[in-house]
């Protein structure tokens, strides 16, 4: 219902941010995410990102894939 | 004529400013030889029995966008119709709807891009006309054209053609016209380096006639993107065909840019793209003529039509190895937040 | 095309793969294996419902596992009498609608948006709510209304442009508010009012800002297996499996396969900017009816932002059309092939019902993308 989209934060102003899309960049509010720094991976929805990704649970989730991966072998 | 002038009914009443917007505006920029006699019509000489000819219009908002303009689709788009007809573009018409209160300097700047896209076509614009409506009856400009171009040999290339067998190879990375208009013309706010593909095709499709003499269709992209160009050509021939997702071209921003807006890349719009038709065995010698040219140099293999299918499908197989049925869009891609 | 290079989507990593999508659907095929009859789950999400059928994901399943759509589109949930309020708003003198491009062509008995812009209103397409406060900054002279349609995502996109507005002193930007929450859609949806559904694979988005524990009452009352899900064709695949897993374990939990995005506690601080300036009341939902505490109004502080207050636009009476069978897509009952208007008086381009008006219905899905 709702696309949202990851992205890397390239440039803070304030509650701005920068956020680059694979190439494309785009202005999104870090009112819901303050913690982000240049660098940061956020979840871009409507303008707002709605919550830091954090790469860590991306390599889990990769993990997830090859564990189940194994069993259907 | 100031820079700071703007368009005014006077200038469609025949009179002395329309006269004015003629010396300093069309000659100006199109003035070559056959348009200068300022005659009714344009008195052509043609080499060749085998004629192409087709009609077009163009309407845009905005009019100027990254990567092009009116002006430069309405010469492209033009050239491209007959182009891929196997024709040799020679010469186009345009005529101009203008809308009270354009800037000339915007008529200016559309025209000089027409004239710069007439060069790199090697197309003469030969004859034209305008007219002026009032303020709030046009959106700034709209243009017609005619094109006509020359064929030869008496080789007939079309959708109906297409055959099991064939190939479909796309010319180069799709999507990206549509996205550069969209962002533009919504202010969506997209910093990107995506610019329009608007490019004339003439001297592309010569080159893939020259590497394959079994040619059977090919069709320039537009407003539907390749699913609705396939779509078509699948109708039109009674074929099905298999469009392999992971090999159609596009740029790595136009996929960020898709994402982000909600559009399926696959419909968006292209100005300077064609899908064409060969049989297997002349794949790769018209994919090496493509990649020859710098507007075919992102040109691949996308897919190929295993067989017939009455009324025509075009089917998707996706990057995961599922896949789906693509059909006509609905109207234009607009961005979506869900 | 570098393929790793374009699938990074931001975060480096991969999820879309051909090789393990099908290893994946083989370990579905013996989870299938250990259950006793078939089995339906539900995308609740409409942008599950277009990841599914856009990535072919249903060719890909065993025999024996169903996907039903759910409630999940916000533009399809919208009520008919609300689009002909935003319609009459929009028509308004002075007035700049800005909404989400979803909405644009979503009828209701006056017609479209589109039909409202063609006569003459003005209408943008917006990004972000805060290029609708942006708007009513540049637009003195007017007063720009935005369409706030969404459900817990967008809501605090919403929130925040009123709060944004509110902070800039600005007196012409009213947002209409039809925002919906999801856990009260699913309430209705299995006490009931829907199919036999044996698992939920929840909404990615929504659930990154409410988290999980809104859906306890699911796994835990209605004894459902749920799994908050991504939108990568793996993800979803993934998801299936987890739900399997707990069906062929008797287990019904709610579980997190999309982590990467999804925090248990959700995004505190969207929740409280939903919180300061809206509450929750009872909704009214296309096909649905009234769902009690499933919308959001204004707060009393907040009322001057409130563009039904100020305009005041009819209560036109909320005709849904005859025949279509939305209701019941939308809760499972039926599939969108189900219906007798599906492809032949009802299709994207002359919709009847909801379903086949955004993109992300299931009916326009299915017709876009074929159904199996």
């Amino acid at each position: 219902m709702c696309l949202a989209v990851p992205g890397k934060v390239v440039k803070l102003s304030g509650e701005t941010a920068e956020v680059d899309f694979g190439g494309v960049v785009r202005a999104a509010s870090i009112r819901f995410t303050p913690k982000v720094k240049p660098g940061s991976y956020v979840l871009v929805h409507a303008g707002f990102a709605i919550q830091e990704l954090d790469p860590q649970d991306a390599l889990k989730t990769l993990e997830a894939f090859r564990d189940i991966y194994e069993q259907g072998k | 004529m100031a820079e700071t002038e703007k368009i005014r009914l006077a200038h469609g009443s025949g009179g002395r400013l329309s006269r004015e917007l003629v010396d300093k505006v069309f000659l100006r920029y199109f003035g070559g030889s056959e348009l200068a006699r300022l005659d009714d019509a344009a008195v052509l000489s043609a080499s060749s029995r085998r004629l192409a000819f087709t009609t077009d219009a163009y309407v845009v908002q905005p009019l100027f966008f990254p990567g092009g303009d009116i002006g430069r689709i309405a010469v492209c788009g033009t050239v491209n119709d007959l182009s891929v007809k196997g024709a040799k573009p020679k010469w186009i018409s345009a005529a101009f709807v203008l809308e009270e209160g354009l800037p000339i300097a915007d008529l200016k700047r559309i025209c000089a891009s027409m004239r710069r896209a007439a060069q790199e076509a090697g197309v003469e614009i030969v004859t034209g006309d305008t007219k002026v409506v009032e303020k709030g009856k046009a959106d700034g400009i709209f243009i017609a054209t005619a094109g006509v171009g020359e064929i030869s040999g008496s080789a007939v290339i079309g959708a109906a053609k297409v055959q099991p067998g064939d190939a479909v190879l796309v010319s180069g990375p799709v999507g990206a016209h549509g996205v550069a208009v969209l962002n533009a013309r919504h202010g969506l706010g997209l910093k990107s380096a995506i610019k329009s593909d608007a490019a004339p095709l003439n001297a592309l499709t010569a080159a893939v006639l020259k590497a394959s003499r079994n040619v059977h269709a090919m069709r320039d992209l537009t407003r539907g993107g390749l699913a609705g160009a396939l779509v078509e050509i699948a109708g039109s021939a009674g074929v099905g065909i298999e469009l392999e997702a992971e090999a159609v071209p596009v740029s790595e921003q136009v996929r960020a840019a898709s994402a982000l807006l909600g559009l399926d890349p696959l419909y968006s719009a292209n100005e300077g793209r064609l899908v064409c038709f060969v049989p297997k065995k002349d794949a790769q010698s018209v994919l090496k003529a493509m990649h020859s040219r710098p507007e075919g140099r992102g040109a691949a293999i996308v897919g190929h039509v295993p067989g017939r299918a009455r009324g025509g499908a075009v089917l998707l197989k996706t990057g995961v190895g599922g896949a789906r049925k693509l059909i006509l869009a609905e109207g234009e891609q607009l961005p979506r937040i869900c | 095309m570098n393929r790793a290079n374009r699938r990074s989507a931001g975060a480096g990593f991969s999820l879309q793969d051909a090789p393990t999508a099908a290893r994946i659907a083989a370990a579905l095929d013996e989870c299938v294996k250990t259950l006793k009859k078939p089995v339906s789950f539900m995308e609740v999400c409409g942008t599950h419902t277009v990841a599914i059928a856009m990535g072919g994901i249903r060719s890909l399943l065993p025999r024996g596992v169903k996907l039903l759509s759910g409630p999940g589109c916000p533009v399809c949930v919208t009520a008919p009498r609300d689009i002909d309020r935003l319609h009459h708003t929009a028509s308004r003198k002075g007035v700049i609608l800005a909404t989400f491009g979803d909405m644009v062509r979503v009828r209701g008995s006056r017609g479209s948006l589109e039909s409202c812009r063609e006569n003459g209103a003005d209408i943008r397409v917006v990004y972000s709510p805060l290029d609708a406060v942006e708007l009513a900054r540049e637009n003195h002279g007017s007063k720009v209304v935005f369409a706030g349609v969404g459900f817990e995502t967008t809501a605090p996109a919403i929130a925040a442009s009123v709060l944004e507005a509110a902070r800039l002193g600005l007196k012409n930007f009213y947002v209409y508010p039809l925002m919906k929450l999801v856990p009260p859609a699913l309430e209705t949806v299995l006490s009931g009012g829907g199919a036999a559904v044996d698992g939920l694979l929840l909404p990615g988005h929504v659930s990154a800002v409410i988290g999980l524990r809104p859906y306890a009452f699911a796994a835990g009352r209605h004894k459902v297996p749920c799994v908050v899900a991504g939108f990568e064709p793996l993800d979803i695949l993934r998801a299936i499996h987890m739900l399997l897993r707990q069906l062929a374990e008797g287990r019904s939990v709610v579980e997190n396969e999309y982590e990467r995005a999804v925090k248990t506690e959700g995004n505190p601080m969207a929740m409280k900017a939903i919180d300061e300036v809206f509450r929750p009341a009872d909704g009214l939902w296309r096909s649905l009816g009234v769902i009690p505490g499933s919308g959001l109004v204004f707060r009393k502080d907040f009322a001057s932002f409130d563009a039904e207050k100020f305009f005041q636009p009819p209560d036109f009476p909320n005709a849904e059309p005859k025949g279509c069978l939305c209701g019941a897509v939308l809760t499972g009952r039926a599939a969108p092939a189900d219906c007798r208007l599906f492809g032949k008086k009802c299709t994207p381009a002359d919709p009847v019902g909801p379903c086949m008006v955004s993109s992300e219905g299931a009916c326009a899905a299915w017709y876009r993308y074929g159904g199996n």
